[in-house]
């Protein structure tokens, strides 16, 4: 009987520890990171095909409005930040610490979307759409796919505050929190690639 | 209402088609009949539907593959049909229309609808077990993955009855798939099905690596994982490394079909060469995913039936790493012919070739592997044989290939579809009929007929190289691929013997639809109550078969390579513990089911234009996943006494058998009292 149990022991913590399979869901997560890390690489490599390929419409240089993406791009950084305090509250089981940092990470990302929509919403305005040439084809599409991945990561956020409220700091709430972190994190490291090689690369 | 979906897009004045309409109409019906019939739907919901457990999930990935292989196999009979009589003027029984759709779902059948499910269904089957593992790191993840093939699967029949397919091949022809030229719905039929259920595999790949890399039993450590595990998680790499960049090339044709952008157009700025390279950097390595599990059943199959320790281990393991990584680099030799530079070429061909190094690792390492075993001549082990010698020769002709000067002279003929037939049959398929047989025993308790295992064999092997020798001929008498009608009279022979050999294949087939029944009926005579079916080395062969819900009532401890055969020599195999512990499992899910459901109608609304329809099925989707990932409680606890009274009933069943070797009786066969201690699909 005693071996038994030493044998098992192992898996053991794997069969009752919840806290070990939240490491094997982080883990899973981190995979489907680099997978969505892949699918943007396609992304960009079709613009760094497509970039100069303007078809007699308008480039780069007259379409990029630097100092204002900048602005956006701050709101993305500072977003960051404020979900890093989030999660330093989360270690201190501080719930209402933890939800103010999360709102202002909500409304900093909505801030961004916002811009965004409105710079893509002007670009339209002035002829310039995604279907004027492969390089606003390819622009629309990989600042867009980008700022999707924002949209949805915002919608997780209020998902994760409802939970909060409801549910308390459960087991998996906090796994969940960890892994929307992760996930807020890599669509930041993303823009620092777009702003780069779209809007810096793009008015150079 | 409907968006652009209207009663003319039936084609009821095609014969051909309502035929196979009518007759998948009526399959489905008597099926949907005979389950109302015997009241089996709550069963059918509670057990297999909504289960997250891998064994029910990969038996039905299997039952998907088999299906879609049915449908794949008709349309290779109407294309060699048709190509035999429509010579010299005759323009055979299919418009030229009719069969550029034909080849289109044929490849795309194939590949996405029978290649992966069956592979997807083996490695579900196994690898936990393999493993020592409950369960695959994401049951419900799982579960889902399988529901996204189903629903890409719906489509590609659906367009059978509803509309038209592609008419551009599986892999897409650029710009011709664009809206500008091919309007219809064909295109956005193969581009959903396609993109759905390769989503379901990109997240079957991660819930593989996580499960091989997280989940193995304790002493397992890599180099001493089984062969099959090995290649299913290098397989996985390769899924996570490219499908991302399918997924997102047809998202690109996608805005091109729908918003009207330029990304593959051959106007305003869109590069129609992109295409070729975003798909083929999937496509290339998709064959070696598809193919690299079946070389690790073909190592389990040759080890088991050799019954000695598979040869040089370790260069298996690394000659399959090599071709992991060199899958990746090889891509551009599918259009030497596009324009590129002679360096461009001259990288790509060496690369294809050097692949054929660890590839003649392998087939070494298992001939060696046979050398003086004490080799069984059983029906997985045909298969083995067969692929050696038939796969060496696909294997040949693709190095030929890969030479740029004599692609040149052989792009595009149908020399290139004898090849990529003659590894991906051999190589694929012949690696899963062989881990169906072998495996079968694990997943039902009884073996399969073995009479009508071998002339399954022979039909196909026999068959598979009438039907394809001749097309090499005929590429080299310059026959290009994808011809409705011809003109040359000298291809119609080798082309009549294609169609022969087509037939042959059919009864192999058939061989197989019977040798399924055939074992069903004798399934008390064929029954294998050890769970050990073929005397096996590895930990699936450890516990009973089919294996309880929990697979192992203890984690295994690993020490060596073949953890069972170790087992098995030291004695301590067929443990019987007097206590055992509570095990924690996943829950049934509907969320599987539901999520695949809302894909198709999102599908099929895309495609036919209806967008309040897609809508509700997007909303639905997203509403489902915040409904589940709003779920903490994801278990249940089946009780120790549980555990301890089905292990029992299994040692009670073992011993008995034992008792009766002892006095003499036939220990193979059951008698009738022991029914009671038989748990068995088939008798619940």
């Amino acid at each position: 009987m005693s071996t038994t149990i030493s044998s098992s022991s192992a898996a053991h913590a794997i069969e009752h520890g919840h806290a070990d399979h939240s490491e094997i869901k982080t883990f899973g997560f981190w995979i489907y990171l680099m997978t969505d890390l892949i699918l943007f690489s396609t992304f960009f490599a079709t613009f760094a095909v497509l970039c100069k390929n303007y078809a007699g419409g308008p480039g780069a240089k007259e379409l990029f409005d630097v100092p204002s993406v900048f602005v956006e791009t701050m709101l993305l950084l500072v977003s960051s930040v404020t979900f890093g305090f989030a999660m330093i509250a989360l270690n201190k089981d501080n719930k209402k610490q933890m939800l103010t940092f999360m709102v202002i990470t909500g409304l900093l990302g909505l801030g961004f979307l916002g811009m965004e929509v409105n710079e893509f919403a002007h670009m339209i305005a002035e002829g310039a759409g995604p279907d004027r040439s492969g390089f606003l084809s390819a622009f629309f599409t990989l600042v867009g796919f980008h700022g999707l991945h924002v949209t949805f990561g915002t919608l997780w956020l209020i998902v994760m505050m409802i939970q909060i409220v409801k549910m308390g700091f459960t087991t998996g709430v906090k796994s969940r929190l960890v892994r929307l972190s992760l996930f807020w994190h890599f669509l930041d490291i993303v823009w620092v690639g777009v702003f780069t090689f779209v809007y810096l690369l793009g008015v150079i | 209402m409907f968006g652009r979906l209207s009663w003319s897009d039936i084609p009821i004045h095609d014969p051909i088609i309502m035929g196979a309409v009518g007759s998948s109409t009526i399959l489905a019906l008597v099926i949907i009949g005979l389950v109302s019939f015997y009241k089996k739907w709550g069963y059918l919901w509670t057990e297999w539907l909504t289960t997250v457990d891998h064994k029910k999930i990969g038996i039905m990935y299997i039952i998907l593959s088999a299906v879609m292989l049915l449908r794949g196999f008709a349309d290779a009979v109407m294309m060699r049909i048709q190509q035999a009589l429509a010579a010299g003027g005759n323009p055979g029984y299919l418009t030229a229309h009719h069969f550029d759709q034909v080849f289109g779902a044929h490849g795309t059948i194939m590949i996405i609808f029978v290649a992966m499910p069956f592979m997807f269904g083996l490695m579900n089957i196994v690898v936990p077990l393999q493993i020592g593992a409950r369960d695959v790191a994401f049951p419900v993840l799982n579960s889902v993955s399988f529901y996204l093939t189903v629903a890409g699967a719906g489509l590609m029949m659906i367009s059978l009855g509803v509309g038209e397919f592609a008419n551009t091949g599986w892999y897409g022809i650029a710009p011709l798939f664009e809206k500008a030229y091919n309007p219809g719905v064909g295109v956005d039929y193969w581009m959903w099905a396609f993109q759905i259920a390769g989503l379901g595999s990109l997240f079957g790949g991660i819930n593989f690596i996580a499960t091989i890399l997280k989940m193995r039993a304790p002493g397992m450590k890599l180099m001493k994982m089984p062969m099959f595990t090995w290649t299913v998680l290098t397989a996985s790499m390769i899924i996570i490394v490219t499908f991302p960049v399918i997924t997102g090339a047809l998202g690109l044709l996608t805005l091109d079909r729908y918003l009207g952008m330029h990304f593959f157009t051959n106007t305003m700025g869109g590069n129609m060469m992109m295409w070729n390279n975003l798909f083929w950097m999937w496509g290339h390595p998709e064959v070696y995913i598809v193919v690299l599990p079946a070389f690790g059943i073909f190592s389990e199959v040759v080890a088991t039936f050799s019954s000695k320790r598979l040869f040089a281990y370790k260069s298996l393991v690394w000659a399959t790493a090599a071709i992991t990584i060199l899958s990746c680099t090889v891509w551009l030799h599918h259009f030497f012919t596009m324009g590129n530079t002679v360096n461009v070429n001259a990288f790509f061909g060496i690369a294809t070739m050097l692949i054929a190094i660890p590839t003649g690792v392998k087939v070494f390492d298992w001939l060696f592997t046979m050398y003086r075993g004490r080799i069984r001549f059983t029906s997985p082990m045909y298969w083995v044989l067969g692929f050696l010698t038939a796969f060496t020769i696909g294997g040949m002709t693709g190095v030929l290939l890969a030479i740029p000067g004599a692609d040149y002279v052989m792009h595009n003929t149908v020399f290139l579809v004898a090849h990529y037939h003659n590894t991906l049959i051999p190589g694929a398929l012949f690696g899963y009929f062989a881990g169906f047989s072998y495996w079968f025993p694990k997943m039902f308790g009884f073996k399969l007929n073995e009479k009508w295992g071998k002339r399954a064999f022979w039909g196909w092997m026999i068959g598979f190289l009438v039907a394809f020798m001749p097309l090499y001929a005929a590429g080299f008498m310059g026959m290009p691929r994808r011809a409705a009608t011809y003109d040359n009279l000298e291809w119609q022979p080798l082309l009549i013997t294609a169609a022969i050999g087509t037939a042959i294949v059919g009864l192999g087939v058939v061989f197989q639809v019977i040798q399924v029944v055939v074992s069903i009926r004798e399934r008390r005579e064929s029954r294998d109550a050890t769970g050990d079916a073929w005397d096996g080395r590895t930990l699936e062969w450890a516990i009973a078969s089919p294996p309880p819900e929990y697979n192992f009532a203890v984690t295994p401890v690993v020490s060596e390579l073949d953890a069972f055969w170790e087992m098995k020599e030291k004695g301590t195999a067929y443990k019987h513990y007097p206590v055992y512990a509570d095990i924690h499992m996943p829950k049934k899910s509907p969320l599987g089911i539901i999520i695949g459901g809302l894909t198709l109608t999102f599908g099929f609304a895309m495609i036919w234009y209806i967008w309040w329809l897609a809508i509700i099925g997007f909303l639905g989707i997203v509403t489902a996943l915040i409904i589940s990932g709003s779920n903490d409680d994801d278990g249940y606890i089946i009780p120790a006494a549980e555990v301890k009274r089905i292990e029992d009933r299994r040692f009670l069943l073992l011993d008995s058998m034992r008792l009766r070797k002892e006095v003499g009786e036939d220990e193979l066969k059951p008698n009738k009292k022991e029914k009671i201690h038989e748990y068995n699909y088939f008798e619940q």
